[in-house]
């Protein structure tokens, strides 16, 4: 399918987004945090100009699943080691091991099954991570009530994930060209939420 | 002015406009990365006069040495002097107008400058176009060095003098340029063999040229960024630029490993995006 100009205009304002949250929208943070929102909006920026310059075909390289997991690990890495200082060094060891399992299980030749078993467990985690933790802490006062729209950033890019895993795994829950056509939307949806989460959060 | 203006729809694909406009944004980026904010906007716009006539100038005066190639090739037939639509008379007395004009113009506005100005010009078209590139595809190499001239003008311009900084900045442009011209002489390489223009891949072979877009991606990145560092560009441009950097190096491995025409072409897009993009942040990150 090919890339219209509104998808570029989309894509454009979802880079230009990531492109200020990384150089503005983290620069109070700590180290560990600031480079996992800067490798999480890095990817997003990156993927953007790629899927600008390329076109949709660049969708179909296997290397996608991978680098669609760094977003939503480094995303939950960076809230974990903010504002749960007890679990930093569990997350980080779950970050890094869910990162080797996705990559190893996509590299080696391997059952369908055990993939998609790492995929899930690692894409459940840090999703649900990402969509639950802004929206608790919210609602129980310990973050400031904008900082729910990081969930809500965290739900839409589960729906992308989800979109694109079924497409890629054969069995699409939309067809592709729907999919396609929501996609650049979905993208910059979900980078304003995140960047007007952590700024008003 | 019916006439002018058709006159200059005319002349205008002779500057390569959008390679002109990649190169002056170098120059101004030079220039802001010792001096921003501007606070001298006749400066400023001086800068931007001269390195435009300048570069503009010299890209015509390439452009009527080499029309006997744009000829032959099917990617440069259509252009106005390959054509016959502006005479080769017509189109060396506009470069050369343009050429003068913008030399004259910077070395009025500072001597080291015009220097620096005229040494682009001069490695451009004479040691590149005129000397080298029919002889040998080592000629990127000068062409490298003159595209590196309007940033180090820029710098020059800006500091008052030649530094460390401006010396980075250009060989951050000459790293760049095989990211830039490799990538588009192995696109259109039955071009430049009915042409007989010697480039890389006629020479080494793709799979060579590949590696060689790939490490002078990392040194150009490497090279940006220690400028950017060295400007003092706050850190969150910084973290930018590496994401950018990054993004350049991923798609110059992918082209090494899984080399694609698509991939190619990709990576001779990004590496544009990127040099203006991290001109604009060495500009603005400077603040």
């Amino acid at each position: 399918m090919k890339i219209t100009i509104l998808d570029r205009i989309l894509l454009l304002a979802t880079g230009l987004l990531a492109a200020w949250q990384i150089v503005v929208g983290i620069d109070s943070l700590s180290t560990i945090p600031v480079f996992a929102y800067t490798i999480a909006f890095g990817v997003l920026l990156v993927a953007g100009w790629l899927l600008i310059i390329l076109g949709f075909d660049v969708l179909d390289s296997p290397i996608v699943v991978i680098v669609s997991t760094i977003i939503p690990l480094s995303l939950a890495l960076g809230l974990v080691w903010e504002r749960l200082s007890d679990y930093r060094i569990l997350y980080l060891v779950f970050v890094i091991l869910g990162f080797l399992a996705v990559v190893i299980t996509r590299a080696l030749p391997m059952k369908k099954m055990v993939q998609v078993i790492a995929l899930a467990i690692v894409h459940g985690v840090a999703g649900m991570t990402i969509y639950l933790l802004p929206i608790i802490w919210s609602l129980t006062g310990r973050a400031a009530p904008g900082f729910a729209l990081v969930g809500v950033g965290g739900a839409l890019i589960g729906i992308g994930g989800l979109l694109l895993s079924f497409l890629k795994a054969g069995k699409p829950l939309l067809s592709r060209v729907t999919i396609l056509k929501v996609l650049p939307g979905l993208l910059l949806l979900m980078t304003a939420a995140f960047v007007a989460g952590f700024r008003f959060g | 002015m019916k006439f002018v203006l058709s006159k200059i729809r005319l002349y205008w694909p002779l500057t390569k406009s959008l390679q002109t406009g990649l190169l002056l944004s170098t120059g101004l980026a030079g220039y802001m990365s010792a001096r921003c904010p501007v606070m001298h906007w006749y400066d400023f716009l001086g800068l931007g006069v001269s390195l435009f006539l300048a570069i503009a100038g010299s890209t015509v005066i390439n452009m009527w040495y080499d029309r006997d190639i744009d000829a032959k090739m099917a990617r440069t037939c259509a252009r106005p002097l390959a054509d016959g639509r502006v005479s080769p008379g017509e189109a060396l007395r506009l470069g050369l107008v343009l050429s003068v004009l913008g030399v004259g113009m910077a070395v009025a506005m500072g001597p080291l400058y015009g220097l620096i100005v005229f040494a682009g010009l001069f490695f451009d078209v004479l040691v590149y176009t005129i000397w080298l590139k029919r002889r040998t595809c080592w000629s990127i190499v000068w062409g490298g060095i003159s595209g590196g001239m309007p940033i180090l003008a820029g710098r020059v311009y800006g500091a008052g003098h030649l530094d460390g900084i401006g010396i980075l900045l250009t060989m951050a442009v000459l790293f760049w340029i095989p990211t830039h011209i490799l990538t588009f002489s192995m696109r259109y390489h039955a071009d430049y063999q009915a042409a007989r223009i010697p480039t890389f891949p006629s020479t080494y072979g793709f799979h060579a040229t590949r590696v060689i877009i790939a490490f002078s991606s990392i040194l150009a990145a490497l090279a940006i960024s220690a400028a950017g560092v060295g400007i003092g560009v706050q850190w969150g441009f910084v973290r930018l630029l590496a994401v950018l950097s990054f993004g350049l190096l991923l798609l110059a491995v992918a082209s090494v490993l899984r080399p694609t025409e698509r991939v190619n072409f990709g990576l001779f897009k990004y590496a544009s995006l990127y040099m203006l993009s991290a001109m604009i942040l060495l500009s603005v990150g400077a603040l």
